[in-house]
């Protein structure tokens, strides 16, 4: 049988922002590097698409600190950040912006040759650097692919999924998956795993990132043996776009324009309702992002939606030169698609757009477990239950900055006997994991399976949360996760997605399980989690531990954080 | 509404290259890639196509010859009742059917 078998100083899963990162940071410390994506490098994932803002406290714009910008995320988080990842975080900022920069990275600046900054709601300084035009995660994601491409000490292998963490002894010793080109089994033995695999945004029906974002990477650090945190935290976009389809733009992008020209959102009837539920006066914008997709559900549930769902964004009472003076070239980008803004109404919707919890690390990016690190959306920490406009990319590249520093400068021994035989165990468990009986065809198509988990949870455990419906849908999810392990399917020799999607799927359910479990035990709503029959946020400061126990059941905890909030 | 029609290459290698037609109902704003999820949803799950943002044109993923020349797509619309032709890329090693080898 056909194999590859790699070993490596320092293993990086995951190619955007963050695993980046951790790749060329572990090369600059001397350390061999292998960088694996499922996907192309650097292709995938959220970064290539985040078109807004990356928050670093420059200071170039007006006064600013990394103390203001920690005080700034802490208040946003509601209680739930850990102050010493956030710390970590912010600290860093303006060194990753320069160490962009120096990859070719341009972001804007200003006639006197200072960084351009703006304000983003929750930050209370001017801090956000871009990149013009909408295009600081495609310009940073280029950045970061030319520094791993021209170092000698990366090597990089895509379209190779990793579907388990290799452990001996108590350590993780090795990674071992497959190639989707050759359909052949890969294993890569290493001192240090850092997992990058971002987020879950697939999970849900509707959602603004890559179709990639299956959250992988937090089973695999769960089944290796590290803690996840408030799985629950799952940030929804109130006003993300929803019709006609549009090419060429991030699915969020409405919010920063609604804000600065007052859009108004207008129900199916056409008429205004916002004021209805929150007060929100026309043209102004006050609501709270949960606020503001609670009235556009509730509107659509009464049957006063717009046609696919959502609510219409009306930017027609703004005068068309201050259109053109918002939107910048956006406006031709819309006109170009058929969408005249001094004319034309779009319809928004809320999507799931990033995950807040996730593995549990130190400040050093450490999980628990030894040989395993984590960095980028993947981890929990920076955010608590609300993550601030800006945060993500600044997250993304300190974070994995300082796990390729860690990874490169702890050592320990290799036992690439042990990961060689881990590998054909593997493999023989996806053959009948994909194959469990011959079928000409697969009996049951992976995307429709998924589309009925994505349903599932976004009825269940979507944006406005009941124990009714987080019940039901917990009903549902256990069924899907053995009727994703079920479906027999067709072999094909080379690039097949079905298998992919079957792991993702399965994947995907067992993590939907974590988020709705913790949702159901969460009885309040703080940030993010909203839970329309326990409105109130509570005294008591909590986290919740997630693990997955020998039967491979989740078992939650909790973890008092009254004491730690603000200190 | 009359459907699109697509006309899409199949195979690899070793079985060989051959046309295969495909007919996807029309709605309002499908793009390409969105048909051809269609098709492996509906009809031929085997049917092998890179993507990964989907639509937001960044990732650079679905390129492939749309009648002939170099496209996204996920940035081209189907118009109704349209025929189109859609092979792998010329320029790059065939993996299968629209996949080709990219960096």
């Amino acid at each position: 049988m056909d194999k590859e078998q790699y070993c490596t100083d320092v293993l990086v899963i995951g190619s955007g922002a963050a695993g980046m990162m951790a790749a060329r940071a572990a090369a600059d410390e001397g350390a061999s590097v292998i960088i694996v994506d499922k996907s192309l490098i650097g292709r995938g994932g959220a970064t290539i698409i985040a078109q807004m803002t990356v928050a670093v406290a420059l200071g170039e714009a007006e006064d600013d600190n990394p103390d203001i910008h920690f005080n700034d995320t802490m208040e946003g988080s509601r209680g739930l950040a850990d102050p010493e990842i956030v710390r970590t975080v912010v600290d860093r900022g303006p060194e990753v912006i320069n160490e962009l920069e120096g990859y070719g990275v341009r972001f804007a600046r200003s006639e006197n040759g200072k960084r351009s900054q703006v304000v983003s709601p929750g930050h209370t300084k001017k801090r956000c650097v871009y990149v013009d035009i909408l295009n600081t995660g495609g310009a940073t994601s280029n950045g970061l692919r030319k520094a791993i491409w021209k170092n000698e000490r990366i090597d990089r292998i895509k379209n190779v999924m990793i579907t388990r963490l290799v452990k001996y002894e108590g350590n993780v010793v090795g990674a071992v998956g497959f190639s989707m080109e050759d359909m052949i089994p890969v294993s890569i033995t290493a001192s240090q795993i850092i997992l990058a695999t971002g987020g879950l945004t697939e999970i849900y029906e509707r959602n603004s990132a890559s179709a990639n974002m299956t959250g992988d990477g937090f089973l695999l650090a769960a089944e290796a043996g590290s803690e996840l945190n408030d799985m629950e935290m799952v940030q929804f976009f109130p006003i993300a776009h929803l019709f006609p389809p549009l090419v060429g733009i991030d699915p969020i992008m409405w919010d920063p324009f609604r804000y600065k020209l007052g859009g108004r959102l207008l129900n199916g009837m056409q008429e205004e309702f916002m004021d209805s539920y929150a007060g929100e006066e026309a043209g102004k914008y006050t609501a709270t992002r949960d606020m503001t997709s609670f009235a556009i559900f509730k509107e659509v549930e009464a049957g006063r939606g717009t046609p696919h769902g959502g609510a219409y964004l009306d930017f027609r009472m703004v005068p068309e030169e201050k259109l053109r003076e918002g939107f910048g070239p956006v406006i031709d980008i819309l006109l170009s698609q058929g969408v005249d803004l001094t004319k034309d109404l779009v319809e928004v919707a809320p999507m799931a757009h990033f995950m807040l919890g996730g593995v549990s690390v130190d400040k050093n990016m450490k999980t628990s477990v030894e040989g395993l690190l984590a960095c980028g959306e993947l981890i929990h920490g920076m955010h608590g239950a609300n993550r601030l406009s800006g945060n993500a990319i600044t997250e993304a590249l300190v974070t994995g900055r300082v796990a390729g520093e860690t990874a490169a400068r702890t050592k320990k021994e290799i036992y690439p006997d042990i990961v060689a035989s881990e590998l054909d165990a593997e493999w023989q468990k996806l053959q009948q994991f994909w194959y469990p009986r011959e079928v000409s065809k697969d009996e049951e198509s992976t995307l429709a399976l998924r589309k009925k988990l994505q349903q599932v949870m976004w009825r269940g455990a979507g944006p406005l949360r009941t124990k009714e419906d987080l019940d039901n849908a917990l009903d549902e999810i256990k069924k899907l996760q053995e009727e994703s392990k079920g479906i027999a399917l067709a072999r094909q020799e080379k690039y097949s997605l079905s298998v992919v999607e079957k792991i993702e799927n399965y994947n995907m359910a067992i993590i939907g399980e974590a988020i709705i479990k913790g949702a159901l035990e969460r009885k309040e709503s703080r940030g993010a989690h909203v839970r329309l029959d326990y409105p109130e946020l509570l005294q008591d400061v909590y986290g919740l531990g997630f693990n997955l126990n020998d039967s491979g059941e989740w078992t939650l905890t909790k973890r008092d954080m009254t004491t730690t909030e603000g200190s | 509404m009359s459907p699109i029609k697509l006309n899409i290459v199949r195979g690899d290698e070793g079985t060989g290259r051959n046309f295969v037609e495909y007919e996807v109902p029309y709605s309002e704003g499908i793009s390409l890639l969105d048909a051809i999820i269609w098709i492996r949803e509906h009809v031929d799950p085997s049917l092998s196509v890179r993507y990964s943002c989907r639509s937001a044109n960044a990732c650079k993923e679905c390129m492939a010859m749309v009648d002939g020349k170099v496209k996204y797509l996920c940035s081209l619309r189907a118009n109704e009742g349209q025929s189109v032709t859609i092979e792998p890329l010329k320029a790059r090693p065939w993996i299968k059917d629209l996949t080709t080898v990219m960096e």
